[in-house]
Protein backbone atom coordinates (compact mmCIF):
# COMPACT_ATOMS: atom_id res chain seq x y z
CA UNK A 1 0.00 0.00 0.00
CA UNK A 2 1.35 3.41 -0.89
CA UNK A 3 1.58 6.29 1.52
CA UNK A 4 -1.15 8.24 -0.23
CA UNK A 5 -3.70 5.41 -0.14
CA UNK A 6 -2.86 4.84 3.51
CA UNK A 7 -3.41 8.52 4.21
CA UNK A 8 -6.70 8.42 2.33
CA UNK A 9 -7.84 5.42 4.34
CA UNK A 10 -6.72 7.05 7.56
CA UNK A 11 -8.80 10.12 6.80
CA UNK A 12 -11.69 7.90 5.87
CA UNK A 13 -11.40 6.00 9.15
CA UNK A 14 -11.27 9.22 11.17
CA UNK A 15 -14.28 10.45 9.28
CA UNK A 16 -16.39 7.33 9.92
CA UNK A 17 -15.08 7.16 13.47
CA UNK A 18 -16.14 10.71 14.26
CA UNK A 19 -19.68 9.82 13.18
CA UNK A 20 -19.71 6.75 15.43
CA UNK A 21 -18.43 9.01 18.20
CA UNK A 22 -21.32 11.47 17.74
CA UNK A 23 -23.84 8.66 17.86
CA UNK A 24 -22.12 6.79 20.71
CA UNK A 25 -22.38 9.83 22.99
CA UNK A 26 -26.16 9.59 22.97
CA UNK A 27 -26.09 5.93 24.02
CA UNK A 28 -23.59 6.63 26.75
CA UNK A 29 -25.38 9.71 28.15
CA UNK A 30 -28.65 7.86 28.54
CA UNK A 31 -27.05 4.68 29.80
CA UNK A 32 -24.95 6.63 32.30
CA UNK A 33 -28.04 8.25 33.79
CA UNK A 34 -30.81 5.67 33.47
CA UNK A 35 -28.94 2.41 32.94
CA UNK A 36 -31.02 2.00 29.79
CA UNK A 37 -29.85 1.11 26.29
CA UNK A 38 -31.88 3.49 24.18
CA UNK A 39 -32.42 1.40 21.06
CA UNK A 40 -34.47 4.15 19.48
CA UNK A 41 -31.36 6.31 19.34
CA UNK A 42 -30.32 4.96 15.95
CA UNK A 43 -33.76 5.82 14.60
CA UNK A 44 -33.44 9.40 15.76
CA UNK A 45 -30.24 9.41 13.70
CA UNK A 46 -32.30 8.31 10.69
CA UNK A 47 -35.07 10.83 11.41
CA UNK A 48 -32.51 13.64 11.35
CA UNK A 49 -31.73 12.93 7.71
CA UNK A 50 -35.41 12.80 6.72
CA UNK A 51 -36.26 15.99 8.59
CA UNK A 52 -33.46 17.79 6.76
CA UNK A 53 -34.42 16.10 3.48
CA UNK A 54 -38.00 17.35 3.67
CA UNK A 55 -37.01 20.83 4.80
CA UNK A 56 -34.82 21.10 1.72
CA UNK A 57 -37.11 19.28 -0.72
CA UNK A 58 -40.55 20.47 0.32
CA UNK A 59 -40.05 23.74 2.16
CA UNK A 60 -37.13 24.69 -0.13
CA UNK A 61 -35.11 26.03 2.76
CA UNK A 62 -31.35 26.53 2.48
CA UNK A 63 -29.29 23.47 3.36
CA UNK A 64 -27.79 24.71 6.61
CA UNK A 65 -31.08 26.00 7.95
CA UNK A 66 -32.81 22.74 7.05
CA UNK A 67 -30.15 20.80 8.91
CA UNK A 68 -30.46 23.02 11.97
CA UNK A 69 -34.24 22.57 12.01
CA UNK A 70 -33.76 18.82 11.54
CA UNK A 71 -31.39 18.66 14.48
CA UNK A 72 -33.81 20.65 16.62
CA UNK A 73 -36.64 18.29 15.67
CA UNK A 74 -34.42 15.33 16.64
CA UNK A 75 -33.95 16.82 20.09
CA UNK A 76 -37.71 17.20 20.33
CA UNK A 77 -38.25 13.58 19.29
CA UNK A 78 -35.71 12.40 21.87
CA UNK A 79 -37.43 14.36 24.61
CA UNK A 80 -40.82 13.03 23.53
CA UNK A 81 -39.58 9.44 23.59
CA UNK A 82 -38.28 9.91 27.13
CA UNK A 83 -41.46 11.58 28.31
CA UNK A 84 -43.88 9.14 26.70
CA UNK A 85 -42.07 5.80 26.72
CA UNK A 86 -39.34 5.79 29.35
CA UNK A 87 -40.43 8.06 32.20
CA UNK A 88 -43.50 6.00 33.11
CA UNK A 89 -41.12 3.03 33.51
CA UNK A 90 -38.49 4.85 35.57
CA UNK A 91 -39.08 2.62 38.58
CA UNK A 92 -40.03 -0.51 36.65
CA UNK A 93 -37.60 -3.43 36.29
CA UNK A 94 -34.84 -2.74 33.80
CA UNK A 95 -36.00 -5.40 31.40
CA UNK A 96 -39.35 -3.62 30.91
CA UNK A 97 -37.57 -0.43 29.91
CA UNK A 98 -35.29 -2.37 27.59
CA UNK A 99 -38.20 -4.07 25.83
CA UNK A 100 -39.92 -0.70 25.54
CA UNK A 101 -36.79 0.75 23.94
CA UNK A 102 -36.79 -2.02 21.33
CA UNK A 103 -40.50 -1.37 20.79
CA UNK A 104 -39.99 2.35 20.24
CA UNK A 105 -37.23 1.56 17.76
CA UNK A 106 -39.43 -0.82 15.74
CA UNK A 107 -42.26 1.67 15.90
CA UNK A 108 -40.21 4.51 14.41
CA UNK A 109 -38.65 2.29 11.74
CA UNK A 110 -41.99 0.91 10.62
CA UNK A 111 -43.65 4.29 10.79
CA UNK A 112 -40.91 5.40 8.41
CA UNK A 113 -41.52 2.46 6.06
CA UNK A 114 -45.25 3.21 5.98
CA UNK A 115 -45.00 6.97 5.53
CA UNK A 116 -41.96 7.61 3.34
CA UNK A 117 -41.54 4.11 1.93
CA UNK A 118 -38.63 1.72 1.80
CA UNK A 119 -37.16 3.07 -1.41
CA UNK A 120 -33.93 4.98 -0.70
CA UNK A 121 -33.93 8.67 -1.44
CA UNK A 122 -30.97 10.70 -2.61
CA UNK A 123 -29.79 13.12 0.02
CA UNK A 124 -28.82 16.54 -1.33
CA UNK A 125 -25.29 17.60 -0.38
CA UNK A 126 -23.94 21.12 -0.28
CA UNK A 127 -21.13 22.03 -2.69
CA UNK A 128 -18.69 22.12 0.19
CA UNK A 129 -19.01 18.37 0.66
CA UNK A 130 -18.60 17.59 -3.02
CA UNK A 131 -15.32 19.48 -3.45
CA UNK A 132 -12.14 17.49 -3.84
CA UNK A 133 -8.99 18.47 -1.97
CA UNK A 134 -5.43 17.41 -2.55
CA UNK A 135 -3.58 17.10 0.74
CA UNK A 136 0.02 15.79 0.74
CA UNK A 137 -0.57 14.28 -2.67
CA UNK A 138 -3.63 12.36 -1.54
CA UNK A 139 -7.01 12.97 -3.12
CA UNK A 140 -9.43 13.73 -0.29
CA UNK A 141 -13.14 14.18 -0.84
CA UNK A 142 -14.86 17.18 0.74
CA UNK A 143 -16.96 14.95 3.00
CA UNK A 144 -13.96 13.04 4.28
CA UNK A 145 -12.37 16.32 5.17
CA UNK A 146 -15.31 18.26 6.59
CA UNK A 147 -17.20 15.51 8.41
CA UNK A 148 -14.52 14.87 11.05
CA UNK A 149 -13.86 18.59 11.44
CA UNK A 150 -17.50 19.39 12.07
CA UNK A 151 -17.89 16.35 14.33
CA UNK A 152 -14.88 17.28 16.42
CA UNK A 153 -16.13 20.85 16.77
CA UNK A 154 -19.49 19.50 17.95
CA UNK A 155 -17.78 17.11 20.37
CA UNK A 156 -15.77 19.99 21.83
CA UNK A 157 -18.98 21.91 22.48
CA UNK A 158 -20.41 18.80 24.12
CA UNK A 159 -17.40 18.34 26.39
CA UNK A 160 -17.66 21.96 27.39
CA UNK A 161 -21.32 21.41 28.28
CA UNK A 162 -20.65 18.24 30.25
CA UNK A 163 -17.51 19.31 32.10
CA UNK A 164 -17.80 23.08 32.44
CA UNK A 165 -21.45 23.98 32.95
CA UNK A 166 -23.90 23.66 35.78
CA UNK A 167 -26.14 21.40 33.71
CA UNK A 168 -23.21 19.12 32.85
CA UNK A 169 -22.26 18.94 36.50
CA UNK A 170 -25.82 17.94 37.35
CA UNK A 171 -25.74 15.28 34.61
CA UNK A 172 -22.56 13.78 35.96
CA UNK A 173 -24.02 13.84 39.46
CA UNK A 174 -27.29 12.19 38.37
CA UNK A 175 -25.33 9.42 36.67
CA UNK A 176 -23.69 8.54 40.00
CA UNK A 177 -26.52 9.01 42.44
CA UNK A 178 -29.98 10.17 41.40
CA UNK A 179 -31.45 10.46 44.86
CA UNK A 180 -28.63 12.53 46.36
CA UNK A 181 -28.75 14.79 43.31
CA UNK A 182 -32.40 15.46 44.12
CA UNK A 183 -31.34 16.42 47.64
CA UNK A 184 -29.10 19.09 46.13
CA UNK A 185 -32.17 20.83 44.77
CA UNK A 186 -31.68 19.57 41.22
CA UNK A 187 -34.80 18.88 39.18
CA UNK A 188 -33.62 15.46 38.05
CA UNK A 189 -36.44 14.88 35.57
CA UNK A 190 -35.44 18.04 33.76
CA UNK A 191 -31.77 17.03 33.69
CA UNK A 192 -32.77 13.71 32.13
CA UNK A 193 -34.82 15.52 29.48
CA UNK A 194 -31.81 17.69 28.65
CA UNK A 195 -29.63 14.58 28.36
CA UNK A 196 -32.08 13.10 25.86
CA UNK A 197 -32.29 16.38 23.95
CA UNK A 198 -28.51 16.65 23.78
CA UNK A 199 -27.94 13.02 22.76
CA UNK A 200 -30.68 13.18 20.13
CA UNK A 201 -29.37 16.44 18.68
CA UNK A 202 -25.96 14.81 18.30
CA UNK A 203 -27.62 11.83 16.63
CA UNK A 204 -29.34 14.24 14.23
CA UNK A 205 -26.06 15.94 13.36
CA UNK A 206 -24.46 12.51 12.95
CA UNK A 207 -27.28 11.40 10.68
CA UNK A 208 -26.99 14.38 8.37
CA UNK A 209 -23.21 14.05 8.15
CA UNK A 210 -23.60 10.34 7.52
CA UNK A 211 -26.01 11.14 4.70
CA UNK A 212 -23.43 13.50 3.23
CA UNK A 213 -20.97 10.65 3.20
CA UNK A 214 -23.39 7.97 1.97
CA UNK A 215 -26.10 10.04 0.26
CA UNK A 216 -28.80 7.37 0.13
CA UNK A 217 -31.31 7.54 2.96
CA UNK A 218 -33.92 4.98 3.95
CA UNK A 219 -35.94 4.29 7.12
CA UNK A 220 -33.66 1.44 8.20
CA UNK A 221 -30.40 3.26 7.61
CA UNK A 222 -29.84 3.85 11.33
CA UNK A 223 -29.67 0.22 12.35
CA UNK A 224 -26.08 -0.65 11.46
CA UNK A 225 -24.45 2.65 12.38
CA UNK A 226 -26.47 2.43 15.59
CA UNK A 227 -25.18 -1.00 16.52
CA UNK A 228 -21.64 0.03 15.73
CA UNK A 229 -21.91 3.22 17.74
CA UNK A 230 -23.31 1.19 20.60
CA UNK A 231 -20.27 -1.08 20.25
CA UNK A 232 -18.11 2.03 20.35
CA UNK A 233 -19.79 3.14 23.57
CA UNK A 234 -19.15 -0.26 25.16
CA UNK A 235 -15.54 -0.38 23.96
CA UNK A 236 -14.94 3.11 25.36
CA UNK A 237 -16.66 2.29 28.65
CA UNK A 238 -20.39 2.81 28.62
CA UNK A 239 -21.51 5.78 30.68
CA UNK A 240 -18.27 7.64 29.99
CA UNK A 241 -18.51 10.51 27.50
CA UNK A 242 -14.81 10.68 26.67
CA UNK A 243 -14.76 6.89 26.35
CA UNK A 244 -17.60 6.99 23.82
CA UNK A 245 -15.59 9.35 21.65
CA UNK A 246 -12.44 7.24 21.87
CA UNK A 247 -14.47 4.10 21.17
CA UNK A 248 -16.03 5.74 18.12
CA UNK A 249 -12.67 6.56 16.60
CA UNK A 250 -11.31 3.08 17.39
CA UNK A 251 -14.26 1.35 15.74
CA UNK A 252 -14.21 3.64 12.72
CA UNK A 253 -10.47 3.30 12.16
CA UNK A 254 -10.46 -0.46 12.79
CA UNK A 255 -13.31 -1.02 10.37
CA UNK A 256 -11.72 1.00 7.56
CA UNK A 257 -8.20 -0.31 8.14
CA UNK A 258 -9.20 -3.95 8.13
CA UNK A 259 -10.62 -3.40 4.66
CA UNK A 260 -7.61 -1.37 3.54
CA UNK A 261 -5.02 -3.90 4.67
CA UNK A 262 -6.96 -7.08 3.95
CA UNK A 263 -9.14 -6.33 0.93
CA UNK A 264 -10.31 -9.94 0.72
CA UNK A 265 -11.88 -9.58 4.21
CA UNK A 266 -14.13 -6.75 3.03
CA UNK A 267 -17.21 -8.93 3.46
CA UNK A 268 -16.37 -9.39 7.14
CA UNK A 269 -16.25 -5.69 7.85
CA UNK A 270 -19.34 -5.65 10.07
CA UNK A 271 -18.58 -9.02 11.61
CA UNK A 272 -15.20 -7.68 12.66
CA UNK A 273 -16.76 -4.80 14.61
CA UNK A 274 -19.15 -7.09 16.45
CA UNK A 275 -16.35 -9.56 17.16
CA UNK A 276 -14.62 -6.64 18.84
CA UNK A 277 -17.75 -6.07 20.92
CA UNK A 278 -17.80 -9.68 22.04
CA UNK A 279 -14.09 -9.63 22.87
CA UNK A 280 -14.49 -6.50 24.96
CA UNK A 281 -17.52 -7.87 26.77
CA UNK A 282 -15.53 -10.99 27.63
CA UNK A 283 -12.17 -9.44 28.46
CA UNK A 284 -12.86 -5.90 29.66
CA UNK A 285 -16.60 -5.33 30.00
CA UNK A 286 -16.03 -1.98 31.71
CA UNK A 287 -14.38 -0.66 28.53
CA UNK A 288 -11.32 1.50 28.06
CA UNK A 289 -12.35 4.46 30.22
CA UNK A 290 -14.90 2.73 32.41
CA UNK A 291 -14.38 2.04 36.07
CA UNK A 292 -15.07 -1.40 37.41
CA UNK A 293 -18.77 -1.40 37.98
CA UNK A 294 -20.01 -1.77 41.49
CA UNK A 295 -23.50 -3.08 41.79
CA UNK A 296 -25.70 -0.30 43.12
CA UNK A 297 -27.34 -1.21 46.39
CA UNK B 1 -36.04 35.08 62.65
CA UNK B 2 -37.70 35.30 66.05
CA UNK B 3 -36.84 32.82 68.73
CA UNK B 4 -39.46 30.20 69.46
CA UNK B 5 -41.14 30.40 66.08
CA UNK B 6 -41.97 26.97 64.83
CA UNK B 7 -40.51 26.59 61.35
CA UNK B 8 -41.21 22.91 60.78
CA UNK B 9 -44.37 21.20 61.87
CA UNK B 10 -45.05 17.55 61.18
CA UNK B 11 -48.50 16.28 62.00
CA UNK B 12 -49.75 12.74 62.22
CA UNK B 13 -47.42 11.38 59.54
CA UNK B 14 -48.17 7.87 58.24
CA UNK B 15 -45.75 6.27 55.80
CA UNK B 16 -45.90 2.82 54.22
CA UNK B 17 -43.15 0.93 52.41
CA UNK B 18 -45.09 -1.62 50.44
CA UNK B 19 -47.08 -3.34 53.18
CA UNK B 20 -44.90 -2.15 56.04
CA UNK B 21 -46.29 0.60 58.19
CA UNK B 22 -43.03 2.48 58.81
CA UNK B 23 -44.34 5.63 60.45
CA UNK B 24 -47.50 5.36 62.50
CA UNK B 25 -48.67 8.89 62.97
CA UNK B 26 -45.72 10.87 64.25
CA UNK B 27 -45.93 14.56 65.06
CA UNK B 28 -43.02 16.84 65.80
CA UNK B 29 -41.94 20.45 65.73
CA UNK B 30 -38.72 22.29 65.12
CA UNK B 31 -38.28 25.85 66.33
CA UNK B 32 -36.05 28.42 64.72
CA UNK B 33 -32.49 28.49 66.01
CA UNK B 34 -32.74 25.18 67.85
CA UNK B 35 -31.14 21.76 67.59
CA UNK B 36 -33.77 19.05 67.69
CA UNK B 37 -32.72 15.43 67.95
CA UNK B 38 -34.68 12.42 66.82
CA UNK B 39 -33.26 9.30 68.42
CA UNK B 40 -34.22 5.68 68.32
CA UNK B 41 -33.02 2.20 67.44
CA UNK B 42 -32.31 0.89 63.97
CA UNK B 43 -35.52 0.59 62.00
CA UNK B 44 -37.51 2.84 64.31
CA UNK B 45 -38.33 5.09 61.35
CA UNK B 46 -35.89 7.95 61.89
CA UNK B 47 -34.57 8.01 58.32
CA UNK B 48 -38.06 7.53 56.94
CA UNK B 49 -39.17 10.65 58.78
CA UNK B 50 -36.40 12.76 57.25
CA UNK B 51 -36.90 11.24 53.82
CA UNK B 52 -40.58 12.08 53.97
CA UNK B 53 -39.90 15.68 54.97
CA UNK B 54 -37.38 15.89 52.08
CA UNK B 55 -39.97 14.70 49.60
CA UNK B 56 -38.14 11.49 48.70
CA UNK B 57 -40.98 9.44 50.18
CA UNK B 58 -44.67 10.28 50.00
CA UNK B 59 -46.72 9.93 53.15
CA UNK B 60 -50.06 8.19 53.01
CA UNK B 61 -51.51 10.45 55.62
CA UNK B 62 -50.52 13.49 57.60
CA UNK B 63 -48.96 16.83 56.89
CA UNK B 64 -45.59 18.54 56.74
CA UNK B 65 -45.58 22.31 57.06
CA UNK B 66 -42.54 24.51 56.67
CA UNK B 67 -42.83 28.24 57.37
CA UNK B 68 -46.58 28.25 56.82
CA UNK B 69 -46.30 26.33 53.57
CA UNK B 70 -47.71 22.88 53.09
CA UNK B 71 -44.82 20.83 51.67
CA UNK B 72 -46.42 17.41 52.07
CA UNK B 73 -45.39 15.22 49.14
CA UNK B 74 -43.68 18.14 47.40
CA UNK B 75 -40.86 17.29 44.94
CA UNK B 76 -37.45 17.15 46.61
CA UNK B 77 -35.93 19.94 44.56
CA UNK B 78 -38.79 22.25 45.58
CA UNK B 79 -38.26 21.40 49.25
CA UNK B 80 -34.57 22.30 48.89
CA UNK B 81 -35.48 25.57 47.18
CA UNK B 82 -37.63 26.44 50.18
CA UNK B 83 -34.62 25.91 52.43
CA UNK B 84 -35.04 22.43 53.90
CA UNK B 85 -31.82 20.58 53.15
CA UNK B 86 -30.72 17.10 54.16
CA UNK B 87 -27.27 15.68 54.72
CA UNK B 88 -27.97 12.09 53.73
CA UNK B 89 -26.94 9.04 55.68
CA UNK B 90 -23.62 7.63 54.55
CA UNK B 91 -22.47 11.07 53.33
CA UNK B 92 -23.20 10.35 49.65
CA UNK B 93 -20.44 12.49 48.26
CA UNK B 94 -20.28 12.47 44.45
CA UNK B 95 -17.05 10.49 43.97
CA UNK B 96 -16.64 11.51 40.32
CA UNK B 97 -16.90 15.25 41.02
CA UNK B 98 -14.21 17.39 42.57
CA UNK B 99 -14.63 18.82 46.06
CA UNK B 100 -15.34 22.19 44.46
CA UNK B 101 -17.97 20.72 42.15
CA UNK B 102 -19.59 18.95 45.08
CA UNK B 103 -19.84 22.30 46.84
CA UNK B 104 -21.21 24.07 43.77
CA UNK B 105 -23.80 21.35 43.37
CA UNK B 106 -24.84 22.01 46.96
CA UNK B 107 -25.55 25.59 45.91
CA UNK B 108 -27.35 24.50 42.74
CA UNK B 109 -30.56 26.39 43.49
CA UNK B 110 -28.76 29.70 43.95
CA UNK B 111 -28.13 32.37 41.35
CA UNK B 112 -26.21 34.96 43.40
CA UNK B 113 -22.59 34.38 42.43
CA UNK B 114 -21.32 36.91 44.96
CA UNK B 115 -23.16 35.20 47.79
CA UNK B 116 -21.86 31.81 46.69
CA UNK B 117 -18.28 33.11 46.77
CA UNK B 118 -18.82 34.55 50.23
CA UNK B 119 -20.27 31.31 51.51
CA UNK B 120 -17.36 29.36 50.07
CA UNK B 121 -15.02 31.50 52.14
CA UNK B 122 -17.16 30.96 55.22
CA UNK B 123 -17.17 27.22 54.61
CA UNK B 124 -13.41 27.11 54.19
CA UNK B 125 -12.96 28.82 57.55
CA UNK B 126 -15.23 26.17 59.07
CA UNK B 127 -13.50 23.32 57.25
CA UNK B 128 -9.96 24.40 56.34
CA UNK B 129 -9.14 20.84 55.30
CA UNK B 130 -11.55 21.08 52.37
CA UNK B 131 -9.77 24.12 51.00
CA UNK B 132 -6.58 22.09 50.60
CA UNK B 133 -8.50 19.52 48.59
CA UNK B 134 -10.70 21.62 46.30
CA UNK B 135 -9.46 19.99 43.08
CA UNK B 136 -9.43 16.46 44.41
CA UNK B 137 -12.18 14.06 43.42
CA UNK B 138 -14.72 13.50 46.18
CA UNK B 139 -14.08 9.77 46.12
CA UNK B 140 -10.46 10.22 47.21
CA UNK B 141 -11.33 11.87 50.55
CA UNK B 142 -11.21 10.02 53.86
CA UNK B 143 -14.44 9.18 55.68
CA UNK B 144 -14.12 12.14 58.03
CA UNK B 145 -13.35 14.56 55.21
CA UNK B 146 -16.32 13.23 53.26
CA UNK B 147 -18.59 13.92 56.21
CA UNK B 148 -17.23 17.47 56.42
CA UNK B 149 -17.83 17.86 52.69
CA UNK B 150 -21.38 16.51 53.02
CA UNK B 151 -22.16 19.11 55.69
CA UNK B 152 -20.38 21.87 53.77
CA UNK B 153 -22.23 20.94 50.59
CA UNK B 154 -25.58 21.21 52.36
CA UNK B 155 -24.60 24.59 53.86
CA UNK B 156 -23.89 25.93 50.36
CA UNK B 157 -27.63 26.16 49.76
CA UNK B 158 -28.04 28.48 52.77
CA UNK B 159 -30.48 26.14 54.50
CA UNK B 160 -33.12 27.49 56.82
CA UNK B 161 -33.41 24.00 58.25
CA UNK B 162 -30.52 21.57 58.09
CA UNK B 163 -31.48 17.93 58.56
CA UNK B 164 -28.69 15.49 59.33
CA UNK B 165 -29.10 11.74 59.00
CA UNK B 166 -26.64 9.91 61.26
CA UNK B 167 -23.70 12.28 60.81
CA UNK B 168 -21.50 10.30 63.20
CA UNK B 169 -22.09 6.91 61.60
CA UNK B 170 -18.89 5.04 60.79
CA UNK B 171 -16.56 7.73 62.08
CA UNK B 172 -13.72 7.27 64.57
CA UNK B 173 -14.53 8.55 68.12
CA UNK B 174 -12.32 11.59 67.72
CA UNK B 175 -14.11 12.57 64.54
CA UNK B 176 -17.48 11.97 66.12
CA UNK B 177 -16.60 14.55 68.74
CA UNK B 178 -15.47 16.96 66.03
CA UNK B 179 -18.73 16.53 64.11
CA UNK B 180 -20.79 17.34 67.20
CA UNK B 181 -18.61 20.40 67.82
CA UNK B 182 -19.37 21.50 64.30
CA UNK B 183 -23.09 20.94 64.82
CA UNK B 184 -23.01 23.14 67.92
CA UNK B 185 -20.89 25.78 66.19
CA UNK B 186 -23.27 25.91 63.23
CA UNK B 187 -26.21 26.26 65.55
CA UNK B 188 -24.52 29.14 67.35
CA UNK B 189 -24.18 30.83 63.98
CA UNK B 190 -27.94 30.59 63.64
CA UNK B 191 -28.53 27.38 61.69
CA UNK B 192 -31.57 25.39 62.79
CA UNK B 193 -30.83 21.67 62.91
CA UNK B 194 -32.92 18.52 62.94
CA UNK B 195 -30.59 15.70 63.81
CA UNK B 196 -31.16 11.98 63.80
CA UNK B 197 -28.72 9.75 65.57
CA UNK B 198 -28.16 6.32 66.99
CA UNK B 199 -25.55 7.89 69.21
CA UNK B 200 -28.26 9.05 71.60
CA UNK B 201 -25.97 10.43 74.29
CA UNK B 202 -23.98 12.70 72.02
CA UNK B 203 -27.13 13.86 70.24
CA UNK B 204 -29.08 14.67 73.39
CA UNK B 205 -26.11 16.50 74.87
CA UNK B 206 -26.19 19.07 72.07
CA UNK B 207 -29.94 19.09 71.44
CA UNK B 208 -32.35 21.61 72.89
CA UNK B 209 -35.23 19.26 72.39
CA UNK B 210 -35.49 15.58 71.61
CA UNK B 211 -37.92 12.96 70.40
CA UNK B 212 -37.55 9.23 70.97
CA UNK B 213 -38.89 7.12 68.14
CA UNK B 214 -39.92 3.51 68.73
CA UNK B 215 -41.26 1.31 65.91
CA UNK B 216 -42.76 4.20 64.03
CA UNK B 217 -44.20 6.10 66.98
CA UNK B 218 -42.98 8.91 69.19
CA UNK B 219 -42.48 7.20 72.55
CA UNK B 220 -41.07 10.12 74.49
CA UNK B 221 -40.22 13.74 74.04
CA UNK B 222 -38.71 16.51 76.08
CA UNK B 223 -35.78 18.84 76.48
CA UNK B 224 -32.44 17.27 75.67
CA UNK B 225 -31.09 17.27 79.24
CA UNK B 226 -34.38 16.03 80.58
CA UNK B 227 -34.35 13.04 78.20
CA UNK B 228 -30.74 12.31 79.09
CA UNK B 229 -31.69 11.79 82.68
CA UNK B 230 -34.91 9.93 81.91
CA UNK B 231 -34.93 6.42 83.33
CA UNK B 232 -36.32 4.75 80.20
CA UNK B 233 -33.94 6.53 77.85
CA UNK B 234 -30.98 5.60 80.03
CA UNK B 235 -31.96 1.95 79.99
CA UNK B 236 -32.87 1.59 76.36
CA UNK B 237 -30.46 3.91 74.57
CA UNK B 238 -27.57 4.77 76.80
CA UNK B 239 -26.82 1.24 77.96
CA UNK B 240 -27.03 2.08 81.64
CA UNK B 241 -29.11 0.37 84.26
Amino acid sequence: MTWTTFFQQLMNGVSVGSLYALLAIGYTLVYGILGLINFAHSDVFMLGTYFAFFMIGIFLLPWWISVLIGVGLCALVGVTIERVAYRPLRNAPRISALITAVGVSFFIENLGLVTVGARPKGFPRPELMKNVYFIAGARIQGVTFWVPLISIAVLLVLFYLVYRTKLGMAMRAVSKDMETTRLMGVNVDRVILYAFALGSALAGIGGVLWACKYPQINPLMGIFPGWKAFTAAVVGGIGNVVGAMIGGFIIGLAEIMIVAFFPNLTGYRDAFVFALLIIFLLVKPSGIMGETLKEKV
Amino acid sequence: MKENTTILRVENLHVFYGGIHALKGISLEVQAGKIVALIGANGAGKSTALRTISGLVRPREGMVRFLDQDITGEASHRVVELGVVMVPEGRKIFPNLTVMENLFLGGYTRRDLEGIKKDLEWIFTLFPRLQERTWQKGGTLSGGEQQMLAVARALMSRPRLLMMDEPSLGLAPLLVREIFHIIEALNQQGVTILLIEQNAKAALEVAHYGYVLETGKIALQGEGKQLLSDERVRKAYLGED
